[in-house]
């Protein structure tokens, strides 16, 4: 049932990259529980600008959770304490009246901080440019249906490639690695056999392009899998390393 | 000023072939000479900018967004069409021309249609070599489904993520030109206008939105990818970011715009709730594959939907149309949820909802078949709603969704400012009146995979154009005019958000403008929206500065052009008097309530030209031509 609730929030407000930045208390009042988490920052933000204050930077667009624009850590969860949801799929309904709800950014060094809550995942195009994708130009490609592809493959692929891309895998692992994010890439593409020619190259460049950008390694905490919006599975993790391991024993390319 | 549409002689079937044939060619060598603009990254954006780059021209692309990869097209759902006839139900380029031009109610062009339709199948081909990951049969082969407006499966998905898996593929292939060089990638900046040398589209002014600087790009040519305006009404399902103000700087430099009246109301939305909400959610289409529509037979029956008989439900769609049942086009299917709820039959707390019920469907295949089908959907609405629908019929109601109105382009996909080219929803060109379910990501990127890559070369190479830098007078008067209003918006100092305004303007359309329309609401909208902008530039608040970040002074900026692209949208819709497509005009309805149009006089497509900020624009008309279909009262009887 809908009802209305008070809540306070705690939020990372900061300037800009060089600029210190800290904690600021604002109230949340007469929130409709129907209403979802960046409708509830909207409500603050309109009150923070009709009391002639700044209002909290914060980064979305769809609002329903695959654009993968959104994101903050909330109470110390990746997108919030529900499973499987995005920011701003996250409602009201899932907090109580009189509840604090501490509100800050992704953390990481190879996601450095713009303002406020919004933080800079350029890193995650310059991995994909490293090579996540298949190397073909429009208008040479045969029948679509000249290579079949077994259901099961094509929905383990597409389990991969579910991935939106918002950083919540980096911003939970304790060494802020990006590996779910670029094994989500490789698996999709390593599974299917249009992608099967590159596998190799491709495994090598964009491994060796996420350690060059600062990002951790992977030490299997899973932390990044129990936060994914997507529910994206560390297998593909595991299907990166045979890859990797299978680029490194046997590829021509170094 | 006659708009030549420069549609090729000759056959329907042999046009797109013989033109291609005509257009002038760029050697490879010199495609590197050249450098193109592409502003936008959505299907339209990202496939251009990536196959232009293949060809070997230099390319310069831009976004809102922090990345190319989330533009708004990654939200579509439901599919793509192909004309590939897999199923062997009797599909074929023709009949996927004939459906469009008749689901766009006869109000496109026939050329353009017939090609969209041929090239759909090259689009499936390439995106299977690019990795996407279609859904498929147990043989390993592609699966189908059906959508409004269609008899036959010609339907490619990815389960309900069809837009984001094209959006990624198109991505993918943006990476690799831009890892290759051919493309520079401009993330985070805002168009605020463009830049016109000797008649010709030059170049652009953008703002970059972390460091509020604003950037002068010169080019060759420019493509705007921009999409569409349905967030004119506040509550749509666009993103929060999509806007007309690309578009609609365009306008105001000479590009027409065509069709602003056409904008499409989606009928299958999760319905509005309580007023702090700040955009709705669309529910694909392809539920009405096994969904059934119903509403309570009676007025004002409030039981829960599981304690109304079956001899008591009115299932008005299979009634009314039983041969497209369910799967009727998109604005009919709406027009008629309005006129039960309308009737007082509607469900839900609002009364502004009807059912879409899988009862019928899991009883017959299972619940496992049915979520295989549409899982992600469901769990979405129920992420949202908090209510089950496997259990419970999922409560349904329109809701702004798309746009067919746009940038008016030729048969190149030129605007009539040379050198603009327009592309996928921004343009105006295959949809007509209404768009059909899976035809947007098709048009998408045919524009920008098929269309563009020889168009734009026949340009480039039949024309001369002096050498520029940006340096040139007409950047440096962009840039101060771009800079003035930043400064006047961050200075009114008034009492009231613009998001408020923006609510405000919202109401005002979808009330008078929405899905259906009669002269007196027209006037006395357009009315009210004057009165709004006047209040907007005295009372609104903008906080924050110029050289930051701002997000206040992004929506601002699109709301100052809202405010003005709305009265040329009320205006167009009152200058059509006829119904046809998404425009539903009351005084024009058969004796079924259908819409009615009038081919004697509105057999046209309507283009408007700016004529100064204190003067009526223009209004052009472009005659459509139909060889080779019969314009019929649309049935789906």
């Amino acid at each position: 049932m809908t009802k209305n609730i008070n809540v306070t929030l705690k939020v990372w407000r900061q300037k800009g990259p060089h600029v210190k930045g800290g904690f600021e208390t604002y109230p949340a009042t007469d929130i409709s529980t129907d209403m979802s988490f960046l409708e509830m920052i909207d409500c603050v933000n309109e009150q923070l600008t009709l009391d002639g204050k700044e209002p909290i930077a914060f980064d979305h667009d769809c609002r329903e959770g695959i654009c993968g624009m959104c994101g903050a850590v909330i109470n110390g969860r990746c997108h919030g304490q529900e499973k499987g949801t995005t920011l701003c799929q996250l409602h009201m309904r899932h907090f109580s009246n009189g509840d604090t709800i501490v509100i800050e950014p992704w953390r990481a060094t190879a996601f450095p901080m713009v303002k406020d809550l919004v933080v800079d995942r350029s890193a995650f195009d310059q991995i994909i440019l490293a090579g996540g994708y298949i190397s073909v130009n429009t208008g040479g490609a045969p029948d679509a249906n000249s290579i079949p592809i077994a259901q099961e493959i094509a929905e383990l692929a597409m389990d991969a490639a579910a991935c939106i891309g918002c950083g919540a895998c980096v911003a939970a692992c304790p060494n802020a690695s990006a590996m779910l994010f670029t094994s989500a890439k490789i698996s999709q593409l390593a599974l299917l056999p249009q992608g099967k020619p590159e596998a190799t190259s491709r495994a090598l460049a964009m491994v060796n392009k996420m350690d060059e950008l600062c990002f951790g390694n992977c030490s299997n905490e899973r932390e990044c899998e129990a936060e994914c919006p997507k529910e994206i599975s560390i297998s593909n993790i595991a299907r990166l390393n045979r890859e990797f391991v299978k680029a490194g024993l046997v590829s021509v390319v170094k | 000023m006659h708009l030549d549409s420069k549609i090729p002689s000759g056959p329907l079937a042999e046009k797109w072939d013989k033109h291609r044939f005509e257009l002038k060619l760029v050697n490879p060598a010199n495609k590197r000479k050249f450098n193109i603009i592409v502003v936008g990254t959505g299907l339209a954006g990202g496939s251009a900018a990536a196959s232009l780059g293949e060809l070997g021209y230099y390319v310069k692309n831009f976004c809102i967004q922090d990345s190319p990869r989330r533009a708004h097209s990654i939200a579509a759902q439901g599919g793509i069409n192909a004309a590939k006839n897999y199923q062997n139900d009797g599909d074929s380029i023709r009949r996927l021309f004939y459906d469009t031009i008749k689901g766009g109610d006869f109000r496109s062009r026939e050329a353009n249609v017939y090609r969209l339709a041929q090239v759909s199948n090259h689009i499936i081909d390439h995106c299977v070599a690019q990795g996407i990951p279609f859904a498929r049969e147990y043989g390993g082969l592609l699966a189908n489904r059906s959508f409004g407006g269609a008899q036959v499966s010609r339907t490619f998905y990815a389960r309900g993520q069809t837009g984001q898996q094209l959006l990624l593929g198109a991505y993918s292939s943006l990476m690799r030109q831009v890892a290759a060089g051919q493309v520079s990638m401009f993330p985070r900046r805002e168009m605020l206008d463009i830049v016109v040398i000797n008649g010709q589209a030059r170049g652009i002014v953008v703002r970059n939105l972390v460091t509020g600087e604003i950037e002068s790009h010169g080019a060759d040519a420019v493509v705007l990818c921009t999409g569409g305006y349905a967030n004119v009404f506040y509550l749509s399902t666009n993103a929060m970011a999509s806007n007309v103000s690309a578009n609609f700087r365009a306008y105001k430099k000479g590009a027409f715009f065509a069709n602003p009246c056409y904008t499409q109301i989606h009928p299958t939305c999760i319905p509005v709730h309580g007023t702090s909400q700040s955009k709705l959610t669309l529910m694909s289409e392809s539920l009405r594959n096994d969904g059934r529509v119903w509403v309570p037979k009676t007025p004002g029956d409030k039981r829960p939907p599981n304690q109304i008989p079956e001899s008591e439900r009115d299932y008005y769609l299979e009634e009314k149309y039983p041969s497209f049942g369910n799967l009727v086009p998109r604005d009919v299917a709406s027009r008629n949820a309005k006129a039960q709820c309308d009737m007082g039959k509607g469900v839900g707390e609002t009364g502004f909802a009807v059912y879409l019920d899988f009862a019928d469907a899991i009883k017959r295949d299972g619940k496992e078949v049915i979520e295989q089908k549409y899982g992600n959907l469901f769990q979405m609405y129920e992420k949202i709603t908090a209510s089950n629908p496997y259990e419970t019929p999922m409560m349904i109601y329109p809701a702004s969704h798309y746009v067919m109105g746009g940038l008016w382009v030729d048969y190149n996909l030129m605007s009539t400012l040379d050198g603009l080219f327009v592309m996928g929803e921004a343009n105006f060109s295959d949809h007509g009146a209404n768009r059909l379910g899976a035809s947007a990501l098709m048009q998408g990127l045919a524009d920008g995979y098929f269309v563009i890559p020889y168009t734009i070369g026949g340009y480039l190479s039949g024309t001369s154009r002096p050498e520029i830098t940006t340096d040139h007078p007409a950047f440096t008067e962009a840039i101060r005019y771009a800079t003035e209003r930043t400064q006047k918006l961050l200075s009114i100092n008034g009492k009231r958000t613009v998001d408020d305004i923006h609510r405000e303007l919202g109401h005002i359309l979808w009330e008078y403008c929405g899905m259906s329309r009669n002269d007196e609401g027209l006037l006395k909208a357009r009315t009210m929206i004057r009165e709004l902008r006047e209040e907007f530039w005295e009372n609104a608040v903008v906080p924050g500065s110029s050289q930051d970040f701002n997000q206040s002074l992004e929506r601002a900026g699109r709301v100052a052009d809202f405010l003005e692209f709305a009265e040329l949208l009320v205006m167009d819709a009152f200058e059509r008097k006829e119904s046809c497509g998404g425009h539903f005009n009351e005084a024009y309805q058969t004796e079924e309530q259908e819409a009615m149009r009038d081919d004697e006089n509105f057999c046209h497509v309507a283009a408007w030209e700016h004529k100064g900020d204190d003067t009526d624009p223009e209004l052009h008309k472009e005659p459509l031509v139909f060889e080779n279909v019969e314009l019929t009262q649309r049935s789906y009887k």
